[in-house]
């Protein structure tokens, strides 16, 4: 184990800024991609739905 | 029996059939882009050891690393799947390309971010214009463009044909940045694997890497098979059997 405390390894030997920020940024554009892509998926679902819907309609008025 | 394999397998080459299969996939990959993530990341800040020269600071290797290796790949497989759409005219192959570009970007950029985060405390520098530094922001700018240029062509099959020569042109780039460290002078480091030589870093350290690495490149097929699943929606929407969809009946 490299590490003493948890404050040590948060300090990352005087390179915390650098190790966190790479980090950091990659945790938060892992999380927020797949959230975008499974919106995008859930919007065309919605759209279809509701055109399906619309047709449906249509169909019974005539 | 390898006449009707190869029958089940180009089945999947039409959307519709493939549309669920990938919507079975796609948890199987989350699964295992976890566990390759928590493996990787324990090794990499608990079990690799500290470095020599750079101390702590060298643990940004664990996702510098993964995040160039599949900027680069990614572009491979992309352009792979562009040029089966441009020869075969397969429209799924396309939709593949399309759904892989983003995350390439997304790979470019997060590889250009953690090297300015480690060439800023290494090297006293954010940005150098090096050979590999530059070769790997004219990548990043031509994933952009790829996309860009998809986005600007109303007609989904001529841009899938414009998008497909852009990223084959830009195929020449790949070996340029790998090679990069070899051909040219560089601040940057030598490979950190070698197919010739053995490793000369530490086991645990290489293997943290491998994990960080294999740990990006299911999350990036799990990313990539949920977009080309919106695409396919997008795009067939016009066909029957995409009307029958069950999540798609009002």
């Amino acid at each position: 184990m490299n590490w003493n405390s948890a404050s040590e390894f948060f300090a990352m030997g005087g390179y915390a800024l650098y190790v966190w920020s790479s980090f950091g940024v990659c945790a938060v554009a892992f999380v927020v991609e797949p959230l975008l892509v499974r919106q995008r998926h859930t919007q065309v679902v919605r759209n279809l739905r509701r055109q399906a819907a619309a047709e449906q309609m249509e169909m019974e008025n005539t | 029996m390898s006449a009707q394999l190869t029958t089940n397998w180009f089945k999947f080459a039409s959307p519709r059939d493939f549309y669920p299969l990938a919507g079975k996939l796609i948890p199987l990959f989350w699964a295992l882009t976890a566990i390759f993530g928590v493996a990787g990341l324990w090794l990499g800040f608990f079990v690799a050891p500290t470095d020599a020269t750079q101390g702590e600071g060298y643990r940004i290797i664990f996702i510098h690393v993964p995040t160039s290796w599949m900027s680069m790949f990614i572009y491979m497989v992309m352009a792979g799947w562009a040029a089966m759409g441009l020869s075969l005219n397969a429209r799924l192959s396309s939709m593949m390309a399309q759904a892989l570009a983003p995350t390439g970007a997304l790979m470019a950029f997060l590889s250009l971010w953690t090297g300015a985060f480690w060439g800023k405390p290494m090297w006293g520098a954010w940005w150098v214009w090096d050979a590999r530094l530059t070769s790997e922001l004219i990548l990043f700018f031509l994933y952009l463009g790829f996309i860009a240029l998809q986005a600007s062509i109303d007609d989904p099959r001529r841009a899938d044909k414009a998008g497909a020569i852009l990223a084959l042109v830009g195929v020449v780039n790949v070996p340029i940045i790998y090679f990069s460290v070899t051909w040219w002078n560089t601040l940057h480091q030598g490979s950190s694997l070698s197919m010739t030589k053995s490793p000369s870093m530490a086991m645990t350290m290489l293997w943290g890497m491998l994990l960080m690495a294999l740990c990006l490149w299911m999350y990036s097929i799990a990313v990539a098979l949920t977009r080309v699943r919106a695409i396919v929606l997008e795009r067939e929407a016009h066909t029957d059997w995409v009307k029958q969809l069950q999540e798609v009946k009002p």
